[in-house]
């Protein structure tokens, strides 16, 4: 089994647990009518997240897509900022004008959440060109999912990180929808992104990105390779979106049962439990533990945002460029 | 005459012309919904509601599910009608034109008249706009004034459901690109909609209401807004000309310059940033064709310079409001 110590198997479980209870109290929250606009949850998907950004560092950037916020918590922005943005408090990490689809922390590595299916993929090559300026074995990375891949920005980005040797990693997050289309009919390349990336001459890996040790060991092949010069790579996994496109999305193209399946079998966080107490790594306490501690902090962070301040309406144009002194 | 709404509308219509003209066809993401998925296709018929029970009626040759390809679904609307067929091409939002907009810009837009008059583009690109719902900056702007400034393009907002079947008619039957803008806070809008074939020529605005004091010009949601500004106005005795533009390109220049001459003040609201707006361009034609009746400065309402923010409050502060049409309109009638 993969070496991890302790420490990095516990913060590991933390930050998928985090980004779990984040979104499920979201699901919840949003009922309310509190939260407005769209949201996309990354429940099921966590470590695909963490099993990436626990392996980069706080110089290595990344961009995400508008499913952002597991990407968000595994590359380390504040969660309570995270949650005011949410609700569009004036102490958020966007100040209330990002939302859930736009949050960004340039300060951890955080380039930015995208609305736009498929906008970021170019933006993890600029990154991975200024790394190669830098010379620090830095990388960029560009989470995409399976709708991105059909973009042709992102095709464009895969020749140009090939051709100019850039140090980006192109993360294709296969959860099976591209929106409320099914990846079967929407990538023509028989459920296979990664052979997209292989074609523009690149090397891959596929991973079960519902297991974090599997997603773990294939990134960290994939991050010696790239950091060692071998130029980009690409990575897709296989894993599960537990909730619709966005929050509101009534999912009719779910099978019967389709949802408790994927629940059942695939859960992430109930496979590393099982994983780690089975070995005698983590103890089943510890973990539970970790849980307390994640619920609380969510806690919190609702508490806190609910409670906050609105943005000063005279700010509405403020920030739109640079300031000079 | 049938009650419905805008989204009611504008199905119907698709529906209708759908089966008159077998050359109309319809692309776009989730256009069909559930392709590919274990609840089969058709499982959504439109996030908007918009194309419901298309893909059962015509076919999946005609009604057209696509990948999240946005320059690949305008282009391909581009070749078909280029190949003597009439595609509908749907964006999801309108924000998306930026990923699409080279196949607007630089090809649909220009064929015919780079080809010497001898292709006809008779594609629809229809998309959803507008702010007021935290959809946040990619998903909430109102690009028609970036589109209006490119020749070529004709480019409507309807804001009543007979005018979105009208227009919608109108486009089906016509012969160049036209860009069809539904709001999303105008889709459960309700109206009285004529039966049978109704089509609304571009061009051709529509006078909401006459009342000779100032004349308000506005398009899509703007119109809304200004009505209830007017109701308003009206308690205290000030009328409004209320002019919807209904099409931005070809424009009713005739209905704005008429009312002002009449009025000798003109308010103009737009969801959109003041530069380089359709404000700014309604503004200009009054200033030089109808310099001489003018009694104030046109008033501009517009949101700031500014993207459009998520915060409830900040979206608000962002957007115009009926508050500060009727503002404007006090202020335009105090000039002295």
């Amino acid at each position: 089994m993969l070496q991890l110590g302790h420490d990095q198997l516990l913060g590991a479980y933390r930050r998928m647990a985090t980004i779990r209870a984040f979104e499920e109290r979201l699901h919840e929250e949003i009922k309310t009518g509190e939260i407005a606009g769209f949201t996309h949850l990354y429940a099921g998907q966590e470590a695909v997240a963490v099993g990436i950004c626990d392996q980069l560092t706080i110089e290595d950037k990344i961009v995400s897509t508008h499913r952002g916020h597991g990407h968000c918590i595994a590359k380390g922005c504040d969660v309570k900022g995270m949650m005011l943005e949410i609700y569009g408090r004036a102490g958020g990490l966007c100040k209330g004008r990002g939302g859930s689809m736009h949050i960004a922390d340039l300060d951890v590595g955080m380039l930015g959440a995208n609305g736009i299916v498929g906008g970021g993929a170019p933006q993890a090559v600029g990154a991975a060109l200024a790394a190669k300026v830098d010379g620090k074995g830095r990388v960029g990375v560009a989470f995409s999912g399976d709708g991105a891949c059909n973009q042709g920005t992102t095709f464009e980005a895969m020749n140009l990180a090939v051709v100019t040797r850039a140090p980006a990693i192109f993360v294709f997050e296969n959860n099976h929808y591209s929106e409320h289309t099914g990846d079967a009919y929407a990538v023509g390349t028989a459920r296979d992104i990664a052979s997209r990336a292989e074609a523009f001459g690149m090397k891959v890996w596929r991973a079960n990105g519902c297991d974090f040790f599997d997603t773990y060991e294939a990134f960290r092949d994939l991050l010696e390779h790239v950091r060692g010069g071998g130029g980009p790579a690409a990575i897709e996994l296989d894993t599960e979106r537990f909730y619709g496109h966005f929050e509101g999305d009534p999912q009719r193209y779910r099978g019967p049962g389709e949802i408790d399946r994927i629940r059942a079998e695939r859960d992430c966080l109930k496979g590393f439990r099982a994983r780690v107490t089975g070995a005698g790594l983590l103890a089943g306490a510890e973990l539970d533990a970790v849980d307390a501690e994640v619920a609380a902090l969510i806690d919190a962070a609702v508490a806190e945002a609910r409670a906050a301040a609105d943005p000063d309406p005279a700010t509405v144009a403020d920030d739109v460029y640079a300031e000079y002194h | 005459m049938a009650v419905m709404n805008i989204r009611e509308a504008i199905l119907s219509t698709l529906h209708a012309e759908m089966e008159r003209d077998s050359d109309i066809m319809l692309l776009g993401e989730d256009v069909v919904g559930g392709n590919g998925t274990a609840g089969g296709p058709e499982a959504i018929g439109g996030i908007w509601g918009t194309s419901a029970g298309l893909w059962a009626k015509f076919g999946p040759d005609r009604v057209i599910d696509t990948p999240i390809s946005e320059s690949a679904i305008v282009g391909a609307a581009a070749g078909a009608a280029l190949a003597g067929k009439r595609p509908v091409a749907e964006l999801m939002f309108a924000d998306f034109v930026g990923v699409s907009l080279d196949q607007l810009w630089n090809q649909m837009a220009k064929f015919r008249y780079m080809f010497g008059g001898k292709t006809r583009c008779p594609a629809v690109v229809r998309m959803v706009y507008g702010a007021g719902m935290q959809t946040a900056a990619q998903h909430s702007q109102s690009v028609y004034a970036l589109l209006t400034a490119m020749p070529g393009l004709k480019v409507v907002l309807p804001t009543t459901p007979a005018d979105a079947k009208g227009l919608l008619t109108e486009a089906l039957r016509g012969d160049d690109p036209v860009m069809f803008f539904e709001h999303k806070a105008l889709y459960g809008v309700k109206g009285e909609v004529p039966e049978g074939e109704y089509r609304i020529p571009f061009g051709q605005a529509r006078m909401v209401r006459e009342g000779g004091d100032v004349t308000v010009v506005a398009c899509g949601r703007m119109v809304n807004f200004a009505e209830k500004a007017a109701d308003k106005l009206a308690a205290d005795g000030i009328g409004v000309d209320l002019i919807d533009l209904r099409t931005t390109s070809p424009m009713d220049e005739d209905a704005v310059l008429d009312s002002v001459e009449q009025t000798g003040r003109l308010v103009v609201v737009d969801e959109s940033p003041p530069r380089c707006s359709l404000a700014a361009d309604i503004a200009a034609l009054v200033a030089a064709r109808a310099f001489t009746s003018l009694k104030a400065p046109p008033a501009l309402v517009t949101g700031p310079h500014a993207p459009i923010p998520f915060s409830r409050v900040l979206e608000r502060a962002w957007l115009p409001s009926p508050q500060t049409v009727e503002d404007a309109v006090r202020r335009t009638l105090a000039f002295r």
